[in-house]
C-alpha cells in the first residue's frame, strides 16, 4: 500500500512539474525568408515574456489543406496554429477544419481602440481567417534585354506583347490571376472582369488571349522558380510573389524591375485547426491575439516586403532589419506601387475554382 | 586407333604469364599427335588448365606458338578453331533443350536442318540419351548432364576435344563409369583428346599418355605404366600412386645402381635416377606393395621393421611400420586366405628388389 | 492421385484411419505453425497497406454526404421530376429548411457545398451564403420564398438535379469524371472537348513510362553487362557511382538538370560555342517531356541496373566460352547464349522501372513543364489542393487496376516466373 502511494505521488508530481516546464505549440508555415520574419517578429518575443511557452515550427503550409483534412479524419491533430494563404482559409473553414475567430475577443484592438474588425477591415475575409500580411502576386523583367531596344514594360498588357517584347514569361501553373490578366488585356473593365468569367465564352475569350503567348510561356509551381528563371535569362518576364522579386532586386543585385501594373492583392493569414483540446486551444489563441497585434505585424515588415495587415500598422512600418533600406517603397500596398491594383475575388473562386482549374488543365495540356 | 580423324597439336615453346612479374606456364613444348588421348595432370595452380585455355583460344600464350595441324592458331580466334570442349560444370545452355543445345554449334554452322537433327540423334544415340532431346538440362541427373555436354562437343565432328575437369562434380562411382564410356567414345571415334584434371587415377584409367604439371613446367610425359613404374623425379613418385619415402645420402654409384644410407646407418640398394655423384642426397621412393614379408637372402635390399599399426581393407592389409626411423613406411599385404600372424609391435623382417627402390631427387 | 490402392481399397493407418486424414492432421499443425510465423507481417500489411488502398477504392464510390446532411430532403425530392422543368415545391424547401437549421449548427452545410461544387459551379457559395440567412428566415414558412430571395439559384432546375442525381450514398460519378464522362440528360456521355484530360493523361503517362523504361533499358544494359564482367573491386567503385543519384537530394539533382539543360543552360551554352546549333536555336530540353524522360531515366536507372546486374552476375562466363568454343562469334555467343538468360533481369528491371514511373509526379512536376506531366500530377493536386479526394481515388484506382492489367498481360507475353531480382 505504501509502495503504491510513493509511486502515485511521484507519477503525479512528474507530471504537475512537466505541466510546469513548458507548452509546446506547433506553427505551421512556409519555411524560408517568410517563416524567418514570423519568428523574429511574433515569436521570438512572445516566447521571451511567456517562458512557458515552447514554438516548434513546420514547413507544411503547401500541403497544409490536405494534412489538416487527414488529421482531422484521423482524429488526431497535431498543429497549433497554421499559416495559410486566404482561399485555403475559405476552403479549410468550409470543411469544418478551422474554427471561427470572433475578433473582438481573439484579436488585438488598435492601439487608438479601433476594434479588430474596423483595423482589419475587409481582410477579414471568412470567420476563420486572421489575416497577417497583404502580398501581390505581380510581375518582374529583365532590365537588360537587347531585343527591347530600350523600352521597359510598364503595362500589365505589355507581358501579352511578344512583339515589341519578345522573349520568354513565366506564368503560375493554375488558371488564377492569369485569366484575370488575359481578359483585361483582351479589354474586359476590371469591375466586369468576374462576371465575364462566370460565362464559358468568357473563360475561352481569357484562354484564346492566353494561347497567344503559350508557346513563350515557361510554368511555374513553385514561388522560388520565376527568380530563378529570371536570373538564368530564361525568361524576360515573370509572375511571382513581390517578395520574392523584393530578393531577388535588392539582396541578390540582379537587373530586374518591378512591374507594379494590375498586381493582385492576395492576402496570407493565420487559422486555428479545429479539434483542439482545450488547453492548447487557449494557448494558442493567447499567442495568436499577441502575433497579430499592430506592432507585430509592422515589425515583420523589417524582415520582409509583404505589407501589414491591419491599418494601423502601416504608419510604424520601419526600414529592413539587415539592408538599412526604408521598407515603406517595396510594400505592394505602397500608394506608388497601388495606382492600378486588382482585386482578387475569394468567394468567386471558391466557386468557380474546380470547374476553371479543370479547362485550364485541358487547355495547358492541348 | 582403328579410325584416326584427330588433330596434330604442338606447342612450340609456350609460355604465360597473367601479371608480367611471374609465369604461369615456363617455356611448354609438347607435341601430340593425331588420335591420342593426352592427360594435363597436376595440382591445382600448376598451370595445366591455362594450358588447356590458351590451345582453346580462351587466353592468349604471352610468348611462344600452338600449332593445329601445323598451322599457327595464336591469332584464330575461338569460335574459328574447330574445337570441341567439355566444361568443368558442363556449361549445357539452360535456355535449351538438350536437343537444341546439341543443335547449337550446327546451326551456327549454317548446316541444313535435316542434317542438323540426323546429327543430333546420332550424337544422342551415342551416349545413350536417345530420348531425352526434349529435356531441359536442368531436368538431367549430373551423369545425363555430363553425356549431353560430351555429345555436344562431339556433335560437330571436331578432330580435337578439350575436356577441363569433366568429372569433378560426379560422384565416384559415376565418375568411374563415365571415364569407361570417355575411353570408349574416344576409341570409337578416334578424335585427338587432351583432358586437363588433377585426378591421377583418372589419368591413369583413360589415357595414352600423361603430362605431369608441377609450378608451370611438365615434369613428366610418359604412359600410365611408365609414370607409376618410372617416376622421373620425387614429385611424379609422390603425385602418382601411393610412394614410401626414405631420405638419405649416396655414398657409392655403380652404373645404374646406387647404395644409399640412411639417416640411422642403414644402407640400401636403389635404381639410380636422378642423383649425379657420391655424397648427394636422395630421396627413395618405394611403392608399398612391392614390399615383401617373406624374405629370402637373395633380395637386394633386408632390413628389420616394427609393426605399428594393422588396418584390414578385406582385399589386403595395410601394415604401418617404423623402418629405419621412419614410422609412415606403408606396406601392403595381399589377401592370399592363410591367416599371416602380424602383430603390432612385432618386429619383422622384410625386403625388397632394387630395382623398386628409385633413387630420386631429395625433398626435403 | 487416389487415395485408394489398385484394388480399391482405401489406405489406413495402423489404427484404421484413412491415411489421408492422418497425414492431413499432421499437417496443420505445421501449417498453423507457419502461419503464426507470417502473422505479425500479414497483419502490418494488412494495416498498413491493404486496409488504405480498401479506404481508397471504397472512397471513389463514397457519396454518403448528401444523405447525411440533408436526410429530409433527400426523400422529399424523391417524388420531383427534372423533366418538369420547374424547381420543387414548396414541401421540399420545408424539409431543406429543416436539414439546413441542423447543418448549420453543425457546420456541415459548407461541407457539403464544397463536395457538390465539384459537380457544379457555384454551389459552394450558394450552401455558404444560404447558411448565414438561415438563422434570419421565418420559422413559419413560407420557405420557397425565403430561399429563392436567399439566392436565386434554388429556383434553377440544375442545382435541384445536382443533389437529386448525387443523393444516393454511392455514385459513379467520381468514376464518370475520371473517364472524362458525365451524366448528361441522356445517359452517360463524353465531356466537352475542352475540359477531356485524363484519359489523355493516362494515355501519356503509360506512353512516357514506356519510353523511360526503354531508355533505362538501353542505357542500363551495357552498364550491368560491363560491372558483371568486372572484377568485384572494380564493380563496387563503379555501382557506387550508379548509385549515386540515391543518394543526392531530389532539389539538388533538379537544379544540376535545370543548370545543364536549360536554354541558357551548360549543353545549349556548349553546342552554341561549339557552333552545332545557332544561338536563336537554342534547344528546349526542359519543362517538356525530354526533360521528363532524362530526368526520370537518370533517377530509375539504378532500378534497371541493379536487379540485371544481380541476375548477370550468377551468369557463368563459361557459357559464352562454351558457345565460342562451339563455333558462335561474339554476337552470336551474346544474343543466342548470354542475353536470353539475362531476360529475367530484364523482366525485373523493366517492371520495376515502369511500375515506379507511372506512380511518379515530384520530377514530372518540377521538369515537365505542361507537355511532361503525368496523371499522378492531377492525383496529386485532387489530393493536396482542390480535395476532392474522390476523384483522386477514382485516378488513383483506374490507375492502379491498369498497373494490374499491364501485370497480366506481362505475365501472359513474358511470363512472370521469368522476372528475377537476382
Amino acid at each position: 500500500m505504501k509502495l503504491r502511494t510513493v509511486i502515485l505521488a511521484g507519477t503525479a508530481m512528474a507530471f504537475a512539474s512537466s505541466a510546469a516546464l513548458a507548452t509546446d505549440l506547433t506553427l505551421v508555415s512556409w519555411g524560408g525568408a517568410y517563416q524567418a520574419s514570423q519568428k523574429n517578429a511574433y515569436t521570438d518575443p512572445y516566447m521571451k515574456e511567456n517562458p512557458d511557452i515552447n514554438v516548434i515550427w513546420d514547413e507544411s503550409s503547401a500541403e497544409a489543406v490536405a494534412k489538416l483534412r487527414a488529421m482531422n479524419e484521423a482524429g488526431n491533430v497535431t498543429w497549433d496554429l497554421v499559416d495559410v494563404v486566404a482561399s485555403d482559409a475559405i476552403r479549410l473553414c468550409d470543411e469544418g477544419l478551422a474554427i471561427e475567430i470572433d475578433p473582438a475577443t481573439d484579436l488585438a484592438a488598435a492601439p487608438d481602440g479601433t476594434s479588430a474588425a474596423d483595423d482589419f477591415g475587409d481582410l477579414l475575409v471568412s470567420e476563420c481567417f486572421i489575416p497577417q500580411i497583404v502580398y501581390s502576386t505581380t510581375f518582374g523583367y529583365r532590365s537588360d534585354v537587347e531585343e527591347w531596344g530600350g523600352k521597359e514594360p510598364s503595362n500589365i498588357c505589355d507581358v501579352f506583347d511578344l512583339e515589341t517584347f519578345p522573349g520568354k514569361r513565366s506564368l503560375e501553373k493554375r488558371p488564377i490571376n492569369n485569366v484575370e490578366w488575359a481578359l483585361l488585356c483582351d479589354g474586359v473593365p476590371k469591375e466586369e472582369v468576374y462576371n465575364v468569367l462566370e460565362t464559358e465564352e468568357g473563360l475561352a475569350r481569357a484562354l484564346a488571349k492566353l494561347d497567344t503567348i503559350k508557346d513563350n510561356v515557361v510554368w511555374w509551381s513553385a514561388g522560388a522558380e520565376t527568380p530563378q528563371l529570371l536570373a538564368d535569362k530564361e525568361v524576360v518576364i515573370g509572375s511571382t510573389y513581390n517578395g520574392r522579386l523584393f530578393a531577388l532586386i535588392e539582396e541578390q543585385k540582379q537587373p530586374v524591375k518591378m512591374l507594379w501594373d494590375a498586381q493582385v492583392f492576395d492576402l496570407d493569414g493565420w487559422i486555428i485547426p479545429a479539434g483542439l483540446p482545450e488547453d492548447r486551444l487557449a494557448a494558442t489563441k493567447k499567442l495568436v491575439k499577441y502575433a497579430t497585434d499592430t506592432q507585430r505585424l509592422a515589425d515583420q515588415a523589417k524582415f520582409i516586403s509583404y505589407g501589414p495587415a491591419r491599418k494601423s500598422s502601416a504608419p510604424l512600418v520601419g526600414k529592413h532589419a539587415t539592408l538599412g533600406i526604408d521598407m515603406a517603397p517595396h510594400m505592394p500596398t505602397d500608394p506608388n506601387n497601388a495606382k492600378n491594383t486588382f482585386l482578387y475575388n475569394y468567394e468567386w473562386w471558391a466557386d468557380y475554382r474546380d470547374d476553371i482549374d479543370a479547362k485550364f488543365q485541358a487547355w495547358l495540356t492541348q | 586407333m582403328a579410325n584416326t580423324r584427330g588433330a596434330a597439336v604442338k606447342y612450340d615453346s609456350v609460355q604465360k604469364s597473367y601479371d608480367g612479374e611471374s609465369l604461369v606456364v615456363k617455356n611448354l613444348n609438347l607435341d601430340i599427335p593425331p588420335g591420342e588421348f593426352l592427360t594435363m595432370l597436376g595440382p591445382s595452380g600448376s598451370g595445366k588448365t591455362t594450358c588447356l585455355m590458351m590451345l582453346a583460344g580462351f587466353e592468349p600464350a604471352t610468348h611462344g606458338e600452338i600449332y593445329l595441324n601445323d598451322r599457327p592458331i595464336n591469332n584464330v580466334p575461338p569460335h574459328k578453331r574447330g574445337i570441341g570442349m567439355v566444361f568443368q560444370n558442363y556449361a549445357l545452355f539452360p535456355h535449351m533443350t538438350v536437343a537444341e543445345n546439341l543443335a547449337f554449334p550446327l546451326q551456327v554452322r549454317n548446316v541444313g536442318k535435316a542434317e542438323q537433327q540426323e546429327k543430333v540423334q546420332r550424337a544422342l544415340d551415342m551416349v545413350e540419351l536417345g530420348s531425352f532431346g526434349n529435356r531441359r538440362p536442368a531436368q538431367l541427373s549430373g551423369g545425363q548432364q555430363q553425356r549431353v555436354a560430351v555429345a555436344r562437343a562431339l556433335v560437330f565432328d571436331p578432330e580435337l576435344v578439350l575436356m577441363d575437369e569433366p568429372l569433378g562434380a560426379l560422384d565416384k562411382q559415376l565418375r568411374e563409369q563415365m571415364q569407361y564410356e570417355i575411353k570408349h567414345i574416344h576409341e570409337n571415334l578416334g578424335v585427338t583428346v587432351v583432358y586437363v584434371t588433377h585426378d591421377q587415377t583418372e589419368a591413369l584409367t583413360m589415357s595414352d599418355r600423361v603430362a605431369v604439371f608441377n609450378d608451370g613446367v611438365i615434369q613428366q610425359l610418359s604412359t600410365p605404366d611408365d609414370l607409376y613404374e618410372d617416376p622421373q623425379n620425387s614429385f611424379v613418385a609422390q603425385f602418382i600412386g601411393e610412394n614410401n619415402k626414405l631420405n638419405g645420402k649416396v655414398v657409392e654409384i655403380q652404373g645404374e645402381e646406387c647404395l644409399v644410407e640412411l639417416g640411422d646407418g642403414t644402407k640400401l640398394k636403389a635404381d639410380r635416377v636422378n642423383v649425379a655423384s657420391v655424397g648427394d642426397m636422395t630421396t627413395l621412393s618405394l611403392r608399398p606393395e612391392r614390399v615383401e614379408f617373406d624374405t629370402h637372402d637373395s633380395m637386394d635390399n633386408l632390413v628389420d621393421a616394427r609393426i605399428e599399426e594393422l588396418i584390414y581393407l578385406g582385399d589386403h592389409i595395410r601394415v604401418r611400420m617404423n623402418v629405419a626411423g621412419n614410422d609412415e613406411f606403408i606396406v601392403k599385404v595381399r589377401n592370399r586366405g592363410e591367416r599371416r600372424t602380424l602383430n603390432v609391435g612385432d618386429t619383422v623382417p622384410v625386403g625388397w628388389a632394387l630395382n623398386d627402390c628409385k633413387a630420386l631427387d631429395a625433398v626435403v | 492421385m487416389s487415395d485408394t490402392t489398385q484394388d480399391g481399397q482405401v489406405l489406413t493407418t495402423q489404427d484404421g484411419k484413412p491415411l489421408k486424414a492422418a497425414l492431413a492432421k499432421a499437417l496443420r499443425r505445421e501449417k498453423l505453425r507457419a502461419l503464426m510465423l507470417i502473422a505479425p507481417l500479414l497483419i502490418f500489411v494488412l494495416i498498413t497497406f491493404v486496409a488504405p488502398i480498401v479506404d481508397m477504392l471504397f472512397r471513389s464510390v463514397e457519396n454518403g454526404i448528401v444523405s447525411e446532411t440533408l436526410p429530409e430532403t433527400v426523400v422529399a425530392l424523391r417524388e420531383w421530376d427534372p423533366a418538369s422543368g420547374e424547381a420543387p415545391d414548396e414541401a421540399v424547401f420545408v424539409a431543406l429548411y429543416n436539414d439546413m437549421v441542423i447543418a448549420v449548427a453543425e457546420k456541415t452545410h459548407t461541407r457539403l457545398g464544397s463536395r457538390l461544387n465539384y459537380e457544379q459551379s457555384g454551389i459552394s457559395s450558394l450552401f455558404r451564403k444560404t447558411g448565414r440567412r438561415i438563422k434570419r428566415m421565418d420559422e413559419g414558412g413560407p420557405f420557397k420564398d425565403q430561399f429563392l430571395s436567399a439566392d436565386k439559384k434554388w429556383g434553377d432546375v440544375a442545382t435541384w438535379q445536382v443533389l437529386q442525381q448525387f443523393s444516393p450514398s454511392y455514385t459513379d460519378g467520381y468514376f464518370l469524371n475520371a473517364f472524362d464522362a458525365k451524366r448528361g440528360a441522356e445517359g452517360i456521355e463524353l465531356k466537352p472537348a475542352d475540359e477531356r484530360i485524363y484519359m489523355f493523361l493516362f494515355g501519356r503517362t503509360l506512353f512516357l513510362s514506356i519510353v523511360i523504361t526503354v531508355s533505362c533499358l538501353l542505357l542500363g544494359y551495357p552498364i550491368a553487362f560491363l560491372l558483371a564482367a568486372l572484377p568485384l573491386r572494380t564493380s563496387n567503385l563503379l555501382m557506387i557511382l550508379v548509385l549515386l543519384p540515391f543518394w543526392t537530394s531530389l532539389l539538388v539533382r533538379t537544379s544540376a538538370w535545370k543548370v545543364l539543360l536549360q536554354q541558357q543552360g551548360v549543353i545549349n551554352d556548349f553546342l552554341v560555342w561549339a557552333n552545332i546549333i545557332s544561338d536563336s536555336g537554342r534547344l528546349v530540353m526542359i519543362n517538356n517531356q525530354t526533360g521528363t524522360i532524362i530526368a526520370m531515366t537518370h533517377i530509375l536507372l539504378p532500378f534497371m541496373i541493379l536487379p540485371l546486374y544481380s541476375v548477370m552476375k550468377t551468369i557463368s562466363p563459361t557459357y559464352v566460352r562454351a558457345a565460342k568454343s562451339l563455333g558462335a562469334n561474339d554476337w552470336t555467343a551474346f544474343w543466342r547464349v548470354y542475353f536470353p538468360q539475362s531476360v529475367p533481369g530484364i523482366g525485373a528491371g523493366a517492371v520495376l522501372v515502369f511500375i515506379l514511373s507511372i506512380g511518379y509526379y515530384i520530377t514530372p512536376e518540377l521538369v515537365g513543364g505542361t507537355s511532361g506531366i503525368f496523371i499522378s500530377n492531377r492525383i496529386a493536386y485532387h489530393i493536396s489542393s482542390s480535395l476532392n479526394w474522390g476523384l483522386a481515388a477514382s485516378l488513383g484506382t483506374l490507375l492502379l487496376v491498369a498497373v494490374l492489367v499491364l501485370f497480366v498481360v506481362y505475365d501472359k507475353i513474358v511470363g512472370i516466373d521469368n522476372v528475377k531480382l537476382g
